[in-house]
């Protein structure tokens, strides 16, 4: 019965790394039978050639509506599909549209079997978007760096500062302004160059 | 009710206009409401956040909210509207080549969709006698106006839509790409995708959809029943909002203003010029500057179009049984007619409101006896191409 031990799931994602942190997650939960689609077009021929027990899509994807067509009864669709949240499950619905992922399911797969499957891609979605947050601060916070180190070298030129003296000027700029220090160094960047 | 943060869906498509307008020119902010704009990417997410409560209301595909509040293909959760965002406003947009195929058997005026829907079926016999693949045609959504609107039109010419031809669901930013790369034939979408692929020139607009119907419901502003039983107050104000939204875009004045605000990248993000052309319902055809003007293209609010028609949400609930969405009962019939709310737009307005009757029976197709949502099982008899549930 490998097919009761293992559910065939297709995680449908254009984000190649978040489809491989979720590929990830399931395997190492036991589910070995994960496949991605990353290609948007013929997407239900795809789905119908891997013929999938579980389809995992995130929410930020529009071919999410394409996916509602194998809810229509056409010779087209080898198994009923049906989505996973339903009315008894309100929570789990609210959690997965949160984390931005959706799930669906042929019909006939007990709820109990698929609960831990959309768990666990909750849980990884939101590990991913933690992630994503935290490259997106690490980011700006190298941008800031970034802007101060020319507004510095700017000051450094017109005011014949240190480096140490130019910084300690833009400090106490941006503490007398009540502004961030990016803030006032991007000024000095932007009236420098309207002076030019 | 002041203050009280309301999140609202939408998909960026002109006939979210009154919508947007009504929130970006302070429609709603004037009736103390405090509104976030959420722009969605499917139909499917605008449902299922509409449905579970993060947004308040939504701009839908009417017949999503027929189809939520029947649970067809869903969760069945009870969704009404109040107003009407838009009628109209679809186009049926083919490729250049099954644009020269059908104008080579065209037999009439090919403004007539009996004229192109029977053309339509000489070509699809040819393609079956030489062995070609059958037609694909991109549409938004199983419970769209778009398939209804396709499906009645090829039928009406004797193409079955689920034999002889392939309908496919299409993210509509997908489409104009799909169609120049040849994994679509034609489509049926709404504005500005149709003017997209002509001004690329690689589609001809062959019908506005006011062709087939004269008057079809398209989207509405849809909120879940028990909101609105909760929250009568704030859904009036809403819906008043929309109303003054609707005047606003409706007026020839003002039409500049709101195609820069639907312009801007956060809302529908295409040119102004291609919004202005569609509100004004003056688009260019095809790929050599052909103009076609309808004043049925697309009613946001002109003509009553703002007034939910119940008799409209009927003639959807009948598409869903004649293709066998749903099965036929006159409790499912009248579960359809009761997500659209007049009454509620009337008492938001404080006024009783008048039952535009321009077209008599609420739809005005072209094919096919005048539409009686009293007897619809009689009415779909008179269809030769349906299927049925049972």
């Amino acid at each position: 019965m490998a097919a009761e031990s293992s559910p065939k799931i297709v995680i449908v994602d254009e984000s190649p790394i978040r489809a491989a942190i979720l590929e990830e997650g399931l395997r190492e939960a036991g589910y070995v039978d994960v496949q991605h689609i990353r290609e948007m077009h013929n997407l239900l021929a795809r789905i119908y050639a891997l013929d999938p027990d579980v389809i995992v899509i995130d929410l930020e994807n529009p071919s999410r509506d394409v996916l509602e067509q194998m809810f229509q009864v056409s010779r087209a669709v080898r198994r009923p599909v049906a989505m996973f949240v339903d009315q008894s499950d309100s929570e789990s619905a609210r959690a997965s549209v949160d984390a931005g992922v959706s799930s669906y399911i042929v019909d006939g797969l007990k709820k109990e079997r698929i609960k831990p499957i959309l768990d666990l891609c909750i849980s990884r979605f939101n590990a991913f978007s933690k992630l994503q947050d935290e490259l997106d601060r690490t980011k700006s916070a190298l941008e800031e760096r970034k802007i101060i180190d020319r507004a510095k070298g700017i000051v450094m030129k017109l005011k014949g500062l240190t480096e140490e003296e130019a910084y300690v000027l833009l400090r106490s700029t941006a503490m007398r302004e009540k502004k961030k220090i990016g803030d006032i160094a991007q000024s000095i960047i932007t009236a420098a160059e309207l002076l030019k | 009710m002041t203050g009280q943060p309301l999140h609202i869906g939408f998909i960026p498509l002109v006939d979210a206009a009154a919508l947007i307008v009504a929130v970006d020119k302070g429609f709603t902010a004037a009736e103390g409401l405090n509104v976030t704009l959420v722009r969605e990417v499917s139909w499917s997410n605008v449902r299922d956040k509409l449905n579970i409560g993060l947004f308040d209301a939504a701009h839908l595909l009417a017949p999503v909210a027929i189809a939520s509040s029947l649970g067809l293909g869903h969760v069945k959760v009870p969704i009404v509207a109040s107003f009407n965002l838009g009628l109209n406003g679809n186009a049926i947009t083919v490729s250049p080549l099954l644009h020269a195929a059908l104008m080579a058997e065209v037999d009439g005026d090919p403004l007539d969709p009996m004229v192109t829907a029977l053309a339509l079926a000489r070509v699809v016999a040819a393609r079956r006698k030489a062995g070609a693949e059958p037609l694909i045609f991109g549409m938004t959504f199983p419970f769209s106006t778009h398939n209804y609107q396709l499906r009645f039109w090829m039928a009406a010419g004797g193409v079955d839509p689920d034999e002889d031809v392939r309908l496919v669901v299409l993210p509509p930013p997908y489409m104009v790409n799909s169609l120049a790369n040849g994994h679509v034939d034609a489509f049926c979408v709404g504005a500005p995708w149709n003017s997209v692929a002509v001004d690329l020139g690689i589609g001809h607009i062959l019908h506005f959809v006011s062709d087939i119907l004269e008057r079809a419901a398209e989207k509405v502003l849809a909120v879940r029943e028990d909101w609105s039983e909760k929250n009568p107050e704030v859904l009036a104000a809403l819906t008043r909002a929309h109303c003054a939204a609707a005047a606003f875009i409706e007026n020839p004045d003002n039409r500049d203003e709101a195609a820069r605000i639907l312009a801007q990248p956060e809302r529908i993000g295409v040119s102004p010029e291609v919004l202005l052309r569609t509100l004004d319902g003056r688009l260019k055809i095809s790929p050599d500057g052909t103009m076609r003007e309808s004043r049925r293209y697309l009613l946001v609010g002109r003509e009553g179009a703002a007034r939910p028609d119940p008799r409209q949400a009927a003639w959807l609930y009948a598409q869903m049984v004649r293709w066998g969405q749903s099965p036929i009962s006159p409790e499912a019939l009248k579960t359809a007619e009761a997500v659209f709310r007049p009454d509620l737009y009337d008492a938001a307005l404080g006024v009783p409101g008048t039952v535009n009757n321009d077209v008599p029976d609420a739809v005005g197709a072209f094919a096919g006896p005048a539409f009686d949502p009293d007897d619809i099982a009689a009415h779909l008899a008179a269809f030769e191409i349906a299927h049925m549930k049972g």
